[in-house]
């Protein structure tokens, strides 16, 4: 799976590469194959910290945990993607670095929180997991509440509805780039969930040897 | 039920106050807290003796904010101090009861700051804070609940763990943005010189749903990140 999204990752300059140029936007506009999935991602994983969130506070797994932490810190990355690629793009397209748009802040926002998150449980100490969790649930359930609230405030964002009316020409290296980008996104929450429970195992079995 | 959850929450809130009142520690400490923040964005927006347009209603919301994170984490950081927040856990009572009535004590107080901050804000800002009283009250008391429910449930998580000082508005500001848009857009509206109450509404009622949703949640989540 990781040779598979590596591969990938090696083909999707060459397939950008031949996709045409946009009218008014020439070149600028290749950014997108990576902005968008970088954003769904974003987004995915998002809202896989909530889920697990939920199955650790309510349903009492404890192993979700591990799950949680992946996903938030992917969720870091794939945001600081998401934020970086965006505003490099609106230069060119709006002409400003940043517009208070709905899906900018609500963006901005979402990413504070996860930020907030690792950091709470890099430094928060001791029964730090279910205040991330409970951190986390907030998180989500905030998520419509920005977006309506930001959303009053001023809009300029396109639509979602843009991408299906792309050309196929265009259309395939964007399809491309997302199963890319998800195939990424699975491979790393895997690995880190898994160095996780490595690490949870690894801690048990050292207080089983202070208990012989 | 419903009688013994009141109830509970009723002695918690009253057990808050009556600490408060024989101190008035985190009352005043805010109180006083506010007022600088107020002076100090006067400060940064006047200039030639005349405030920026619209700041008013930014500066408000913004030393609610300030002020409400300062009230919580005194408030948490006095039932750590004397190790009564265990107390209160062992307690045989419904723990979302005693959210409830932590949250109704912290509502309390800083409804108290606000009847300070808001004639200071008017005063110092030029706004017409009477001409509409009654939907800003509402606007108030609505985006304070929202901010406190959120805040109340964190800063209790926070009890135990370590740098929750920083911790706590690292994690309540972004979560409270709705609560800040909406009040600020809400008083905002009602400051102008010809007021708009339904631009007012539509923002109030925003911040009674994210009241009702926040409180369900928070009622709902206590019970679990507050068990080890």
């Amino acid at each position: 799976m990781i040779g598979l999204a590596a591969a990938m990752f090696a083909v999707a300059p060459f397939m950008i590469n031949n996709a045409p140029s946009e009218a008014t936007m020439g070149l600028v506009y290749k950014i997108y194959f990576f902005h968008m999935p970088s954003a769904w991602m974003f987004l995915v994983a998002a809202t896989t910290a909530g889920v697990a969130s939920f199955r650790l506070l309510f349903l009492k797994r404890p192993n979700a945990d591990h799950w949680v932490i992946a996903a938030a810190e992917l969720a870091v990355l794939f945001g600081a993607l998401t934020l970086v690629s965006g505003p490099l793009w609106a230069r060119k397209s709006w002409g400003v670095w940043w517009v208070w748009d709905a899906r900018l802040t609500s963006s901005l926002m979402v990413f504070l929180i996860f930020v907030a998150y690792t950091l709470l449980r890099k430094y928060g100490g001791a029964g730090s997991d279910k205040l991330g969790a409970g951190l986390a649930l907030f998180g989500m359930a905030n998520v419509p509440f920005i977006y309506i609230s930001v959303n009053y405030w001023r809009t300029f964002h396109p639509p979602t509805s843009v991408v299906p009316k792309l050309p196929v020409e265009m259309g395939i290296p964007l399809w491309f780039c997302v199963t890319a980008f998800t195939l990424l996104y699975v491979v790393l929450l895997r690995l880190r969930a898994r160095l996780e429970f490595q690490r949870a195992r690894v801690e048990a079995l050292y207080l089983a040897e202070d208990e012989l | 039920m419903i009688a013994s959850f009141l109830r509970v929450a009723w002695h918690v809130m009253r057990k808050d106050i009556t600490v408060e009142v024989r101190s008035l520690e985190i009352l005043s400490t805010t109180m006083l807290f506010s007022v600088t923040v107020v002076l100090m964005f006067s400060f940064g927006l006047v200039s030639d003796g005349r405030p920026v347009d619209d700041v008013a209603a930014a500066i408000l919301w913004i030393a609610i904010a300030f002020s409400g994170t300062l009230a919580l984490g005194r408030t948490f950081e006095r039932e750590r101090h004397n190790d009564t927040l265990r107390a209160l856990m062992l307690a045989p009572a419904d723990r979302p009861a005693l959210y409830a009535g932590k949250l109704a004590g912290i509502l309390l107080l800083l409804v108290l700051v606000e009847l300070v901050l808001v004639p200071l804000v008017g005063l110092f800002f030029n706004a017409p804070v009477l001409a509409q009283a009654v939907p800003l009250a509402l606007l108030l008391v609505a985006g304070t609940l929202g901010f406190c429910a959120v805040g109340t449930l964190f800063a209790a998580m926070l009890v135990r763990a370590r740098s929750r000082d920083v911790l706590l508005p690292v994690m309540l500001y972004p979560m409270t943005v709705p609560v800040m848009i909406a009040g600020v857009r809400g008083t905002a509206a009602l400051f102008q010189p010809a007021p708009e109450p339904a631009v007012a509404q539509f923002w109030l009622g925003l911040l009674v749903a994210f009241d009702v949703v926040f409180v369900l949640l928070a009622l709902w989540t206590f019970e679990p990140v507050m068990t080890d």
